[in-house]
């Protein structure tokens, strides 16, 4: 412990992160030295790395097809803060949502961003294949994206629009959105992509992935569908507040009804926390407040590509059909937990039918 | 004559184009472009109505809360239900956290730098340490070079009037202020589970039947907020107005004003909602008229669709076509709505006035307070414009949170009543159709509903901004924010700042915007107003 705190204070010194508290800067360490899955010994490492570093990260944050919710979630951070990301950890040098230029002297900043390369390139929102769907400064918005994924040390999607296109590449997909993947690859360019699929993204992610780039100069490792294991190894259910309630067969079957209230399972208000793979129960959003479940929101699947689609009837019982076939596409390391889910869940769904919502439990399974 | 074009037009949701002709130093004339288009509502077709909320909500990352309230006010007038009165009051309290975030950002993060030169205040002298603090810090980021997202901006422009101890104190607050939105946001997830996009507002109420716990919770948190407002925001834009009064005659705009209504009563009647329903008419000011959704229409001739006649869609077919950029045809992807065939301006402003005009005894108070302070007791008609908008988000973000406390209280009684149902029940009608009209933080929001075989057979949305920043109707008549721009001094056509201030004294939020409405979108006459 001696040695982490004296790390910690030279880190402290070298930052001096605005007005923070010491309390809060190692409640920081300990959250990212976490979600970066690694022990607390890292943390000399971290710093090491910290110190070395020379000016701030350039970023450039690039905003498509989306509705500006991930920049929302960006400014909703907290350890570190919005002011911290912008002065003192990052630089933010292209945001249209909050830099402070405009028009002609905006377009120059990505110009020099773009000559000067080596920034992080951040991704919100899918990109229109349908002509004029989609422009910037007359440009095409997938014209853009090729233009500055070059030089970019990393490209990191966040949100479902710019992973895999999100609710507005739902069907019939009116603008032909595709997420910055498919782009790059119709583009012809060849850069990996970390995929924060969530909509929004939860910026605890965004942020982790950017100092574990910073701290260990390397990128997380990924699962098939590009996101970082360390945040969508498991499912929701695995890990879910409401979990013991689900094992017991306590379940909530009104909305805002005493059951909710104690906290019973949200399986039959339509809840897909089973199928989807995210850390919301451990990481939560807003300063670690709440999530959807916690405040009696059944879970919608959205950390899912195929999202919404394929979780289209957000209130239908997820039927057990769907979850052997997740078993088939899910990534080994919740493979054993998920199958132990799908028996769990085929068990309960045959005890529910003795509650009188069976027929309507399979109409919601043929979608 | 020089056209000046701003594209991206930064520092709002979305995407944005506008382009001025400038003659003799003045904006002649202008032209506001979406560039982006989306189409929620032909992706609603075929879905399952209860879904609706959720999805509308991704409309907007900035006012989602108020997407999904809309959706499920026209779903509850479908399924015709009625949210229990702490459901009533819970809703109201996500929506509040929403203004009060959406206000603070938008006055420090959105709007501030076009009056406060962040480079001028390195020349202040404060006194206090905190302030001395701040400004050693933005010393040392200016001189790292890396000025992020305050680079090449318009620092040193002469139209940036405060002192440099003004713009000093402005800046500490611009820091200061990231993290009270995002406080008002984090209160919004203790009952919603997070924001954006919150988790708990569907058709019937809300989902969670909140703890004795969670509203001491909400009432401590709240109070900062309100201690914040008090303290820092409001006298911020007391602080900073007298130097932009010259701003008071600026950016008027048709000066017609449209609220729908929100914050819902007890009674739920829109015209007893804490900020009341009602339409003003610059031409018989200060009369106020009911608001009625049957008097809306949508003109298409100057977006990219294939045209359609306003007054009567049902002859023609409302397709997205992109056919370029030309301002003497089609030139964005909003639609021009009209009220009565009048262009609207709706925000803030718009509910203030309304209130105002209503009786709303806080508003009234409010306004009255603010006229007296600048000499014009008992004239409401000089805030139309930029300093008005400015003026009126500060006075209802106050209004809002003081009254999202007696909410909180409001709900604790109500548990002790016993009455502490959030949520009533419903069945999915065969078919139904149904309406709703509220506000988001922007403006006039409505959404409409069409049920058949218990899926959406018609979805349409007309938001804030589609008010706002539509362009001309078939007439030729300018949107509001084409009109405002008219007149607008333009100091130095390379840099202009003026034209910033006065787009964003609307608040434009162009995801909202744009959106394709159907060929039966005449529908629109056909609904009642819940």
């Amino acid at each position: 412990m001696a040695d982490k705190e004296d790390v910690s204070r030279q880190f402290l010194e070298a930052f001096e992160f605005r007005g923070i508290k010491r309390r809060d800067f190692l409640k920081f360490c300990g959250a990212t030295a976490a979600l970066l899955g690694l022990s607390e010994l890292h943390i000399p490492q971290i710093a090491a790395a910290i110190e070395k570093a020379s000016g701030r990260q350039p970023v450039v944050w690039l905003n498509f097809a989306s509705d500006s919710g991930c920049t929302e979630s960006l400014i909703k951070a907290t350890y570190p803060n919005a002011a911290e990301i912008v002065l003192d950890v990052l630089s933010v040098d292209y945001n249209e949502t909050i830099m402070a230029a405009a028009g002609k002297q905006t377009e120059e900043i990505r110009e020099k961003s773009r000559k000067a390369g080596g920034y992080i390139l951040i991704v919100e929102g899918g990109l229109p294949t349908k002509k004029g769907h989609g422009m910037i400064a007359g440009k095409e918005m997938i014209d853009v994206l090729k233009e500055m994924s070059g030089p970019a040390v990393a490209v990191i999607a966040v949100g479902s629009c710019a992973t895999f296109g999100g609710v507005p590449s739902a069907k019939p997909n009116p603008s032909q959105i595709v997420g910055v993947t498919e782009a790059l690859k119709r583009s012809g360019v060849n850069k990996p992509v970390i995929n924060l699929d969530l909509c929004p993204v939860n910026v605890e992610y965004l942020v982790a992935v950017v100092v574990n780039y910073l701290m260990l100069g390397k990128l997380p490792d990924l699962d098939s569908f590009g996101r970082p294991l360390m945040f969508y190894g498991q499912t929701i259910h695995e890990n879910c507040e409401r979990r013991a309630h689900f094992d017991a067969g306590r379940f909530v079957e009104k909305f805002g009804s005493n059951e909710e209230a104690l906290g019973y399972c949200l399986y039959k208000m339509g809840c897909k926390g089973p199928m989807t793979y995210s850390a919301c129960p451990k990481v939560m959003y807003n300063d670690r407040i709440s999530w959807c479940v916690k405040a009696g929101g059944p879970c919608i699947g959205c950390a899912e590509q195929g999202w919404p689609d394929k979780f289209a009837g957000f209130n239908d019982r997820l039927p057990d059909v769907k979850m052997a076939g997740m078993q088939a596409t899910a990534d080994k390391i919740g493979a054993v937990a998920a199958a132990a889910t799908a028996v769990g869940i085929a068990a309960h769904a045959i005890g529910s039918a003795a509650s009188g919502r069976t027929k309507e439990e399979k109409e919601g399974g043929k979608k | 004559m020089a056209r000046i074009t701003i594209d991206p037009f930064t520092r709002i949701e979305g995407h944005l184009r506008i382009e001025v002709e400038v003659e003799g130093g003045k904006v002649k004339d202008a032209w506001t472009s979406g560039t982006l288009f989306r189409g929620f509502e032909i992706i609603l077709k075929g879905r399952d109505p209860r879904d609706a909320w959720q999805l509308t909500q991704r409309i907007c990352g900035v006012c989602p809360t108020s997407h999904a309230h809309t959706s499920s006010i026209s779903l509850d007038d479908a399924f015709k239900v009625k949210p229990p009165d702490n459901g009533r009051i819970l809703r109201n309290i996500i929506e509040g956290c929403q203004f009060v975030h959406s206000h603070i950002l938008w006055f420090y993060h959105l709007a501030a730098l076009d009056y406060v030169d962040v480079v001028s205040a390195l020349k202040a002298q404060p006194k206090e340490a905190s302030l001395k603090q701040v400004q050693a810090k933005l010393k040392a980021f200016v001189e790292s070079g890396q000025l992020g997202p305050f680079a090449n901006a318009y620092w040193g422009h002469p139209a940036y009037k405060l002192p440099p101890d003004i713009n000093l104190l402005a800046v500490a607050h611009y820091l200061e202020a990231l993290d009270m939105q995002a406080k008002a946001s984090h209160l919004s997830a203790l009952f919603g589970g997070r924001m954006p996009m919150t988790m708990t507002s569907p058709p019937g109420g809300t989902t969670h039947v909140p703890s004795v716990d969670d509203m001491a919770n909400y009432l401590f948190r709240l109070k900062e907020l309100q201690n914040w407002i008090d303290n820092v925001y409001i006298p911020d834009v007391l602080a900073v107005a007298p130097f932009y009064l010259d701003y008071a005659g600026i950016g008027k705009g048709p000066s017609n004003f449209l609220s729908w209504g929100v914050f819902e009563d007890a009674s739920f009647d829109p015209k007893k909602r804490l900020l009341p329903s009602g339409v003003i008419f610059a031409k018989d000011f200060p009369k106020l008229h009911d608001a009625k959704a049957e008097d809306v229409t949508e003109h298409t001739t100057r977006g990219w669709y294939k045209n359609a006649k306003p007054l009567n869609p049902s002859v023609g077919v409302t397709d997205p076509e992109y056919t370029g950029y030309d301002t003497n045809k089609k030139y964005t992807w909003a639609k021009a709505p009209r009220y009565n065939d009048k262009p609207m301006e709706t925000g803030a402003l718009a509910r203030m006035l309304v209130a105002y005009l209503s009786g709303q005894p806080t508003a009234k108070k409010l306004i009255d307070n603010t006229l007296a302070a600048i000499g014009h007791a008992g004239k409401p008609q000089v805030l139309f414009g930029v300093v008005g908008r400015i003026a009126a988000r500060a006075l209802e973000c106050k209004m809002v949170a003081d009254n999202m406390y007696k909410w909180g209280l409001d709900v604790i009684e109500n548990i002790k009543k016993g009455k502490a149902d959030v949520f009533t029940p419903y069945e999915i009608p065969d078919k139904a159709k149904g309406a709703g009209l509220w506000e988001a933080p922007r403006g006039a929001l409505a959404h409409w509903v069409d049920i058949d075989g218990k899926k959406i057979k018609n979805y349409q949305v007309i938001t804030p901004t589609a008010w706002n920043v539509g362009p001309r109707d078939d007439n030729g008549v300018r949107g509001p924010i084409e009109e405002a721009l008219i007149g607008t001094p333009v100091a130095n056509p390379d840099k202009p700042l003026e034209i910033l201030r006065v787009a964003h004294s609307f608040d434009p939020c162009l995801a909202c915007t744009v959106h394709v409405i159907h060929p039966e979108s005449n529908r629109i006459m056909e609904f009642k107003v819940s």
